[in-house]
């Protein structure tokens, strides 16, 4: 046993579960070997964890390094940093896109029109303008917080020369 | 000496200070509670359309996957809306949620050594059918609900099996990472954490999972900061897209995909598929129309004959698989009194047809069960009006419960089997 579980490299118990839980997808996988376009559905399923992956995840952190590096001048060093002012709007503007873009692009107009009776035209205006209105809040809180900070830092400055 | 693993198996390269088994399994938790919510939401909505019956199952390869079928309920009527709308809408709310926890891990996925025993390999593998299952999950079912078809497979299938292969790796990922979940969740203070900003910040210590980072770069958000816009995120989408489900909140589904306004009147709520999709001529709905009921005996009725049968008027909601849904008041005939005619007095079942005759619902068998309800209605018309060509006219079916597709519209043939 203590051999088996050497050569293994964990307990008996995480073999036990692992082969129950290949057996049971094994099953599964001749269930779908019985349906139209079967192999179809696997390289989806396959292609979904490697399009997060490789794909997203690096568009992402790409994107997130070029913003980490806007530096806003300011007169008085103090300015509140303006990054997660234009990342966190980026952010739900993309999400929302990555989840919404088969209407905001109209690709499923066909299907959406035979099934509804309408168009997919009003989404690609509501998303931009949640998209803008997700910026112009945060902007407007950048600001508020711009002039809280210049006024903390001009009180300062007063104090200091008095 | 051992050589240098290459670029992204590095572990200096992930360089977030917020990454580390306390942030992982704070976002687990939410998905270990939100997840089998979606699963017994998902599964209940296979239950409902009654699969062991005539040709109503969409998954006919089920095997034993369909073990713990039932036959469907007509009590409360709002059941099939509440939890359908739960799966939908839940689903959609968790996907910022789940985004994030692949995040959080993905410095997992470029450890090096990639194998290092049997054990570690296999449970590495297992992942494809966790990570995989979950954004072939969410994904198809976000892109059905959008009417998205980027595929030739049917979406049933697909996210059926889909759903039951994620399912088994969740299981075993939940079973092997419960304890290291607690033991990280005590590791920090949840309130505290809500209370530390940017500039407190200090990253998890580095651990042998390699979710902390070895070389940190500064923080530029707190954990306070990214969770907030992880729960706005998911507001927002709740925000967006629960006015589907919730008649008094129709016009806030900026994005959802239904919800949106057919101009007013009694018959202004969601068409799942329009007369003219459907092939429905005005002339084969017209005076020439008739109802045929199949039993022992063979009855036809015309639209006028019916309606100079009994009428009874019920408010029942209407509930597609797709989440959305709304109540409406229908006027018509009970489902037993046309049963009753066609000599079937109980029937064990009826199969109805469409002059739909194309589509994948232009035919469903209901149980007998749900026939004797009398709350169910072969309904004529809608809050005080005929149905409209594109809710069913000259008559559809309504019955408490059952999911939208099973409410067959344009309805021409009623076949009730009696034992």
């Amino acid at each position: 046993m203590e051999r088996l579980r050497r050569a293994y490299g964990a307990r008996t118990a995480h073999l036990l579960l692992l082969a129950g839980c290949f057996a049971f997808a094994g099953y599964v996988v001749d269930r779908v070997l019985q349906v139209p376009y079967a192999w179809m559905i696997g390289v989806y399923f396959v292609a979904a964890a490697v399009l997060h992956d490789f794909v997203l995840f690096p568009f992402d952190a790409l994107a997130d390094r070029l913003l980490r590096r806007i530096r806003l001048p300011s007169a008085h060093g103090a300015a509140p940093p303006l990054v997660n002012h234009i990342r966190i709007p980026a952010l739900l503007s993309g999400l929302l896109f990555l989840m919404f873009f088969p209407l905001v692009l109209g690709l499923g107009e066909r299907t959406y029109r035979s099934a509804t009776g309408l168009g997919t035209g009003p989404y690609l205006g509501r998303w931009l303008l949640l998209t803008a209105g997700f910026f112009a809040a945060s902007l407007l809180l950048y600001a508020c917080r711009l002039v809280a900070a210049r006024r903390r830092g001009s009180g300062k400055m007063e104090a200091r020369s008095g | 000496m051992t050589p240098r693993p290459p670029w992204p198996f590095r572990p200096r390269v992930w360089r977030s200070p917020l990454r580390g088994p306390w942030l992982t399994s704070v976002l687990g938790s939410v998905l270990l509670i939100g997840i089998p919510i979606l699963v017994v939401t998902g599964l209940v909505s296979y239950a409902s359309y009654n699969p062991r019956l005539g040709h109503n199952d969409t998954t006919p390869a089920r095997g034993v996957l369909g073990f713990y079928l039932f036959s469907w309920i007509t009590n409360p009527s709002w059941i099939y809306r509440v939890s359908q709308g739960t799966h939908v809408i839940l689903g959609l709310v968790l996907t910022p949620v789940l985004l994030a926890k692949l995040w959080s891990v993905i410095p997992r996925l470029f450890a090096w050594p990639p194998i290092r025993s049997i054990a570690y390999a296999l449970e590495r593998a297992s992942l494809v059918l966790l990570v995989g299952g979950a954004v072939f999950e969410f994904f198809t079912g976000i892109f059905n609900v959008e009417y998205f078809y980027p595929w030739k497979f049917s979406f049933y299938d697909a996210h059926f099996f889909g759903a039951w292969a994620f399912l088994v790796g969740f299981t075993v990922h939940v079973v092997l990472k419960t304890p290291r979940l607690m033991a990280a969740l005590r590791s920090r203070s949840l309130r505290a954490e809500l209370r530390t900003g940017v500039a407190e910040t200090v990253p998890e210590p580095p651990e042998p999972d390699g979710l902390a980072p070895v070389a940190p770069s500064a923080p530029t958000i707190s954990r306070r900061g990214l969770l907030g816009v992880v729960g706005g995120a998911s507001f927002t989408v709740l925000a967006l897209t629960l006015g589907e489900s919730v008649d008094g909140l129709r016009g806030t589904a900026l994005l959802a995909p239904r919800g949106r306004s057919y101009g007013g009147g009694p018959t202004d709520f969601q068409v799942n598929r329009t007369a003219a999709a459907a092939g429905i001529r005005p002339d084969v709905t017209g005076d020439s129309w008739r109802l045929v009921l199949r039993g022992p005996v063979v009855h036809q009725l015309s639209r006028p004959e019916l309606l100079s049968l009994p009428q009874h008027t019920y408010r029942l909601p209407i509930a597609c698989v797709e989440g959305w849904s709304t109540e409406q008041t229908w006027s018509g005939v009970r489902l037993a009194d046309l049963a009753r005619m066609a000599g079937a007095r109980a029937p064990v079942s009826v199969y109805v047809q469409s002059l739909d005759e194309n589509g994948a619902f232009g035919r469903a068998t209901l149980s007998g069960y749900q026939v004797s309800d009398s709350r169910s209605l072969l309904a004529l018309r809608v809050n005080g009006v005929d149905l409209s060509p594109d809710h069913g006219y000259p008559a559809r079916v309504i019955v408490p419960a059952a999911p939208g597709v099973h409410n067959t519209k344009w309805v021409r043939q009623m076949s009730f089997e009696v034992d």
